[in-house]
């Protein structure tokens, strides 16, 4: 393998942007992936914050969910925006990174620079599209493993991250139970639900009805599935808030006019907003990237992959779990969390489970939450004195 | 950090081995947790019903879980905790004589602490005042109290042998915030103790 010049093909940003630090595994690196097939020469783009001490034992595994990347503090290259966790890492921050060296690689299946379906196959010189081979968490895991075996990181002192990211924090300590210290799953789930996947089969749907999809060909014959890519995102937006946010931030109120104009242009600020955010992701986002990694959450179920009991998967696991739960979260509520709680109890782990309030549903992980604060620095900072990290 | 700790909380602590594997129900602000950590180097995990609660002790960096004595303990393992500590919760609960009996089976030994009903100002407040006591230990009154299955020493001493437990030690704590050995079954300590704390084993 080798440190290779950062690839950037996806068609919607400009040739050769930035995507941080890539390294390339050769053939001999192959993935074996779930779906049975191998996935020779490919690349996994990360980043790294912070600084690995000697002993090799601070690093902190940050994993993104379905539409984050490795850009997790730091102004991202392609929006200009900051990253999409700067409340929680940071010099100072929960993850402080003057003490723990933080990881975060973009998913296989992604669209920053790790292989994926925007990606160019090298064994055709053009992209993968969907010739592309399903991936799943567990596949995502495997390629950030191979990572950090390069890296020279054997032992993780934390796995951490929310939604998707929590999915592979807990494949993570499933998986390679002896190289996780700590895992702290956020607003996650054991199990992709009947509710999530539908939602997710929405998102799909609209991708693949957009006729400049081209049957995923559409790197190839130069176009842009843009519109359903963007509806695609406003239905899951609506799934990452609650109900309650959406009435205090816009309740009934117009948009930029006094009345409702007996029309379909935006009337209501909400709509206005759910525009906004469909139209600012695909300047970022693959349309086929989005048909697979939204797989790959469907595809997730901890439990059937140890015989449906979801215990069998952490027996004997040394690895101490934080599991984060907010009230109003509906997509991953806290039922979900509780009962990967309670499984890790069944197997004797060392487990804490906090549920916070707040309003702001499952985007909450997001945001300005003091509670996820308090309790993810507490935890962590127990955890490295454990491990004699200063 | 350093707060004194209560002292019936203190006496538990002195009947936890070195290095034990503890299970604390209703751990409260997590205190014994954090101190039996630091002087007993225990494995602690502690269950507390109040969420609020339970976010303090997880950033204490104490391994904590929202939990209900009444319906959570049966997902634990058998006999995988040195010792079950039920910390002035046991009269809290719904059906106390089935924690208990998780309690002994998830603990090889089982500490349970409780205020004594059969303190000699309970009975005057009810045998002569003729009303429901509130004293500083049972502070609440009749209609919103979280105390739903009071008992006496007494009382307590016939449920471990219903639930086939054994009886290592039993301390009587008094008003000053004194513990003194007693024994379970004489009449004095459940006339002057304000509570009780005894170390159980199950009958094997």
């Amino acid at each position: 393998m080798a440190e290779t010049a950062p690839r950037f093909l996806r068609p919607v940003t400009a040739p050769g942007a930035d995507v941080g630090r890539a390294i390339g595994f050769g053939a001999e690196h192959a993935l074996a992936l779930d779906c049975g097939r191998m996935l020779p020469n490919w690349t996994c783009a990360y980043m790294t914050y912070g600084t690995l001490n000697a002993a090799r034992s601070n690093a902190v595994l940050v994993c993104h969910a379905l539409t984050g990347d490795q850009f997790v503090i730091g102004n991202h290259p392609v929006t200009g925006r900051p990253g999409w966790w700067p409340a929680m890492v940071g010099p100072g921050k929960p993850i402080d990174t003057d003490r723990y060296f933080v990881i975060c690689a973009n998913v296989l299946g992604g669209c920053m620079g790790t292989s994926g379906p925007a990606e160019v196959d090298p064994a055709t010189g053009e992209p993968y599209g969907l010739t592309f081979p399903l991936v799943t968490v567990r596949d995502m895991v495997r390629a950030q493993a191979a990572l950090l075996d390069a890296l020279g990181i054997e032992r993780l002192l934390c796995v951490t991250g929310g939604s998707m990211g929590g999915m592979q924090a807990l494949q993570w300590a499933a998986l390679y139970p002896a190289r996780v210290v700590s895992a702290m799953p956020i607003a996650t789930a054991a199990r992709h639900s009947a509710q999530n996947i539908a939602f997710h089969e929405v998102g799909r749907q609209a991708i693949m009805a957009d006729p400049e999809w081209r049957g995923g060909r559409y790197q190839q014959e130069g176009t842009q599935p843009s519109k359903g890519l963007a509806v695609a995102r406003m239905a899951a937006h609506i799934t990452y808030l609650s109900e309650a946010a959406l009435q205090r931030k816009f309740g009934r109120s117009l948009q930029d006019r006094a009345e409702i104009s007996f029309a379909f242009a935006p009337d209501f600020q909400v709509e206005s907003y759910l525009h906004h955010q469909g139209m600012t992701f695909v300047d970022r986002f693959d349309a086929n990237s989005y048909l697979y990694i939204t797989r790959a959450m469907d595809y997730f179920d901890l439990a059937a992959d140890h015989g449906g009991v979801l215990a069998e998967a952490f027996r004997g696991s040394k690895t101490r779990f934080c599991i984060v739960s907010f009230t109003s979260d509906w997509l991953f509520p806290t039922a979900e969390n509780k009962r990967i709680a309670h499984a890790l109890n069944a197997a004797a782990a060392t487990v804490s489970f906090v549920e916070i309030e707040s309003d702001r549903g499952h985007d909450a992980f997001l945001l300005d939450e003091p509670e996820l604060f308090a309790a993810a620095r507490g935890f962590l900072n127990a955890v490295a004195q454990s491990e004699g990290v200063a | 950090m350093t707060a004194p700790l209560r002292p019936d909380l203190a006496a538990i602590a002195q009947m936890v081995p070195l290095g034990a594997r503890v299970l604390d129900i209703g751990c409260g602000d997590g205190a014994l947790l954090e101190h039996l950590a630091a002087t007993k180097k225990v494995d602690g995990r502690g269950i507390e019903l109040s969420q609020q609660n339970v976010n303090a002790c997880v950033a204490r960096g104490l391994a904590v879980i929202q939990g209900d004595a009444d319906s959570d303990l049966a997902e634990y393992p058998s006999q995988v905790f040195d010792v079950a500590i039920l910390s002035q919760t046991i009269q809290a609960t719904r059906n106390p004589r089935r924690v208990l009996s998780e309690l002994l089976r998830i603990g090889r030994r089982t500490v349970v602490s409780f205020p004594n009903f059969g303190h000699w100002k309970v009975r005057m407040s009810l045998g002569v005042r003729g009303r429901m006591p509130r004293t500083p230990v049972l502070g609440y009154a009749w209609y919103d109290t979280p105390n739903i299955h009071l008992c006496t020493i007494a009382d307590f001493v016939e449920l471990t042998r219903n639930a086939g437990a054994g009886i290592e030690r039993a301390l009587a704590l008094s008003a000053n915030g004194r513990t003194y050995a007693m024994r379970a079954d004489s009449w004095g300590p459940n006339l002057f103790a304000e509570g009780a704390i005894f170390l159980l084993r199950p009958y094997s």
